[in-house]
Parts: C-alpha cells; structure tokens; sequence
C-alpha cells in the first residue's frame, strides 16, 4: 500500500493533471481560486460552483497574505510524511477560498529541523511551495509574513 | 409506513485479532444477532454491509456476497461505504427499505479488520476519507483533521485538553463492564493528560483505538414482528443523514459539524420528537472532541456548551444524560465499517434493560445514535424507542 501511496503522490502523474498545474501556478507566485458569480471560492478542478452549481467560473488570484483559521502539530505522520514530523499544518484564509498546507519557518536551514515551527490563530502567512522531507514530493507551504515575527512556542 | 423493530442485535468483542478473516468476524456478529432475535434466515430478504478499507486490509473487494454467505442468507447484498458511516448508511437504508413497506427482514451492520496491517498503513488507510489532493497531500492524518476542529473551537468557544480528558475518563469507565469493549480499564484525568501527543491538542487518549470487529442487526417490520410474536420491543423511528464539504477547509465553520446537524433535524422529524426527548445517546468519538461536536450538532447542548458536559457530570453514567456508555468508540472500540451498527445494537441493549449499563438509565425511553464519516462530510442519526 505505501508502494502505491508514494505513487499517488506523484503530483506529475498524468491523472492529477490539474493538481499540478495549480501547484504550478503556485509556485509561479500566481495561486488561484475558481470563483462564480455570488462569490464562492473554490479549488479546481471545477466544472460547477460547488455552492451553487453555477458553470461560470472564473481564475481569481489568491489573497497576497492569508490568516491561519486553526493549526495543529502532528507528532504521528502518515508514510508519506515520515521524516518531516513533527510538523504543523493548517488551515489559512486566503479570501475566495481556504488552504490546507504545512508552515515552514521560511528559514530554509531550519526546515525539516526536528521542531515544527511555532504558529497561531490569527497569524498572518504567505503562501508557496515546499517540499516533503520525506521523499522530496512539492507541497503547499505556509511562511510567516513579511514583517511577522513568528509566534513564541508554547 | 411500517415501523421498524430491532428483533436482534449481535456483536463480536471488539479488539484486536489480527489472525481472524473479516468473513468470520461478519459471520460471529450475526450469528449472534439470529439467535438473539430468533429471526428464520429463510426470511432475510435483504444484506447491507458496512465496510471502508476492506480492499486495502485484506485485498477483497465485492464484499457483500461474501458476507451473506457468512451469514447465511441468499439475497440481495449489497455493501455501503462511507468512512466510518458505512454501517450507519448500510442501517439507515434497511430502516428505509423495511420503513417503505418493500421488504419485512433485513441483515444489516458492518465489519472493519485493521490490526493485521502495521500501525502508518491504518493511518494513511484512514488518511483517505480526507480529500487526498487538498488535505492528505498537505499533511492532514485523520487525528490531525479532528486536530485542527479542535483547536478551532478551542478558539470560538473556549475549552482546554483537561474538559477533552474528561471525556476520554467518562467513557473508558463506561467501558468496564461492557463485555465487548476492546478497553476494559479506568484511564484518569491525569493520565490523559500526561499521554504522548498525536497531533496537538489531541493525545494519545483523545484518540479511539485500532480495532477489528463486526456488528450485525435483524430489523423487522412491525407487522412482521407481531405475526411471528416476536420480543421486539426497541423500535428505530427515526434516521437522518447529513453531507458536507469533503474537505474541512471548505467548510462554513471549523468549529461545528452542519452534515450532522442536517442528519439530527432529520432523525427528530422523522420521530417527530425534539432533543429534549433524548434519554441516552450513542455519539461517534473517534476522538474526544468529535463526542463535543457531536452533542452540539444533536441539540443536547448548545454551540460552545458540550465541551464541558463531561467535566460536569452532565454525560457521565450517573448524569441526567449519559453517553456512550457503550465505551465509545474511545473506549469500546471503532472498527471502522462496524461502528455504526455496534451502536444501534449497544442501544438496543440499554433501552432493553439487558446491557450491563443499562441500570444508569432505568426509565430510559428514547435513545440517539450519531455516526459519522471522515471529518464529518457524512453524518447518520438514528432515533430508537421503547415501543411496547
Ligand atoms: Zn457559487
């Protein structure tokens, strides 16, 4: 199963298709969100609203800064994410939608550190691409904002 | 309209056998439950099976079949999925079914076999009722799912690890006399709170243990039930079911589950009753915070109240509303696709007057089953009463 598991992982695989252009665009400094008419955000890929059902959707760029909604620090991982625990991921408010990643330091140096980097409700992130310690695959990556100090650990 | 009996209910110990085929596990529970509902196989006209990670666990797809040979039944059979709600979805269609006036007899419950596989498999096994693309690939483990809503209500409601300990003491007691629960032992407060972490704030006691078993229950029609002068006197007269956003990040709120509220609104319509009928409730604690989520979604507390229910005194056996004295799946176990019919059955029992619990709920009328899937994207209620 880990077998398969790493090859789902694959963010080039042919049947992720969207994924990786998204991640693409993300690491590009140009993650989006597909948006309809009333407003719903939502994360491709879409044929539909998954509020509304309304099939007209357009490319919104993300929020430059997003806020971190809630946390945790995970201690015990799933296979993929072996090596990089503990880490901490969470759920950040980028305005038409929310992203689920995993926050870096934005130290390179102390990324994959055996410390997951302190966080909090109400910090203030950017967002981009990281990678998994574990076995290299490109993640979304949460780093503290320009000018944010990183909140004390606990 | 017919009405629903609960003509027997069968159960296997739930715990750790890692030696034992999921077709013996399934074949155990309704054995049991034929022989406690002195039901004739010839009459089943239906199977619904719950099961999750079968193909991953034991490389066996098509379960159902399987299944009713186990039984042994001949009929149609189908197997149900969702998450940790298969069983709950497998009962809620035979109610339906049997409800609807189609059929008189159904087998229905679940089977879960997961100590066979190392430790991380069942965790990436149980990683995928997330969304793989937009959770799992960011580094959300299902503990870590429930994680994150708790932090989140930490912060809309307050709360802290020590109420979220409380819980997991509450039903580790309850799972002492139950002869079916995987944990027989008092945990303390202290020891709670003293465990390993898993995914901060949850420990190593927020969370339900790996478990194989299978659950199995004959339900009947009320016509059935009376022809046949069987003794039935638990009726399920209510069930709802609740979907939301799969992924928790596109959810209205962090800090609530709406995919059970919907399923709760439902279930009490159906049994024209209120939440304030409910004597005892069966809730899905996978981790302690989902027992809080629960309650608040069922209407026995309000938003931002359920966090204390257990410190208080209020859910614990002694309290004005126990729950889960089954254990919990905190407790008693959680095999994944048998969870949700283990609890109708350990219902049944209490409002029977037949489980060793049943004496901390005497004059108990009116119970309420909450199963759950994922993060909660599905949620099954289920109304039972003491017809007669
Ligand atoms: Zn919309």
């Amino acid at each position: 199963m880990s077998d398969d598991g790493a090859d789902a992982a694959d963010a080039s695989s042919p049947t992720d298709r969207e994924y990786a252009e998204w991640l693409d665009a993300l690491a590009d400094g140009d993650g989006f969100a597909v948006v309809c008419p009333e407003g719903h955000g939502s994360l491709p890929p879409r044929r539909v609203c998954p509020e509304c059902g309304s099939p007209e959707l357009s490319r919104e760029p993300l929020d430059e800064t997003g806020t971190v909604e809630t946390y945790s620090v995970v201690h015990v991982p799933s296979p993929r994410f072996a090596d990089d625990a503990p880490y901490a991921t969470a759920v950040v408010d980028f305005g038409p939608t929310r992203l689920t990643g995993v926050v870096r330091d934005g130290d390179a140096e102390r990324d994959g550190d055996d410390a997951a980097p302190a966080v909090a409700i109400g910090d203030a992130v950017t967002v981009d691409i990281g990678e998994r310690a574990t076995d290299g695959e490109r993640l979304v990556a949460f780093r503290p904002a320009a000018g944010e100090t990183p909140a004390e650990d606990e | 309209m017919s009405e629903v009996r609960v003509a027997g209910v069968g159960l296997t110990p739930f715990g750790s056998h890692p030696e034992r085929t999921g077709r013996d596990l399934f074949a155990e529970a309704a054995l049991r439950a034929f022989e406690d509902a002195a039901v004739a196989r010839s009459d089943v006209e239906e199977l619904n099976y719950g099961n999750f990670m079968g193909s991953l666990a034991e490389h066996q797809g098509h379960q159902a079949p399987l299944m009713a040979e186990a039984a042994g039944v001949r009929c149609p059979a189908t197997r149900y999925e969702s998450a940790c709600a298969s069983a709950g979805v497998a009962v809620r269609e035979a109610v339906r079914t049997v409800a609807a006036g189609d059929v008189d007899v159904v087998l229905a419950g679940g089977m879960e076999r997961m100590t066979n596989l190392p430790t991380d498999e069942v965790t990436e096994g149980l990683a995928i009722a997330a969304d793989d693309l937009f959770e799992v690939r960011s580094g959300v483990t299902f503990p870590g799912a429930y994680a994150l809503m708790a932090n989140a209500y930490f912060d809309a409601y307050g709360g802290t690890r020590e109420d979220l300990a409380h819980v997991a003491s509450k039903n580790h007691a309850n799972a002492v006399p139950n002869e079916y629960a995987q944990y027989r032992k008092e945990v303390s407060v202290d020891e709670a709170m003293d465990a390993p972490p898993v995914a901060e704030p949850l420990h190593l006691y927020d969370a339900c243990p790996i478990t194989d078993g299978a659950s199995a229950l004959v339900l009947v029609s009320e016509e059935y039930a009376a022809d046949r002068d069987l003794d039935a006197p638990v009726a399920v007269t209510g069930t709802g079911q609740g979907t939301d956003r799969m992924a928790l990040g596109d959810r209205d709120s962090l800090a609530r589950t709406p995919a059970a509220d919907d399923a709760a609104d439902a279930a009490y319509a159906d049994a024209d009753i209120g939440a304030d009928a409910v004597d005892v409730a069966e809730v899905h604690d996978c981790f302690t915070i989902a027992e809080v989520l629960a309650l608040e979604s069922l209407g026995l507390f309000e938003p931002g109240e359920g966090i204390a229910a257990a410190r208080e005194g209020v859910t614990t056996a002694d309290g004005d509303l126990p729950v889960n004295l089954s254990g919990g799946l905190k407790a008693k176990g959680h095999p994944v696709g048998a969870t949700g019919g283990s609890q109708i059955a350990e219902l049944t029992r209490l409002l029977r007057g037949d489980h060793p619990n049943s004496d901390h709920v005497p004059d108990a009328e009116v119970g309420v089953a909450h199963n759950a899937g994922g993060t909660v994207a599905s949620a099954v209620v289920h109304v039972l009463e003491v017809a007669e």
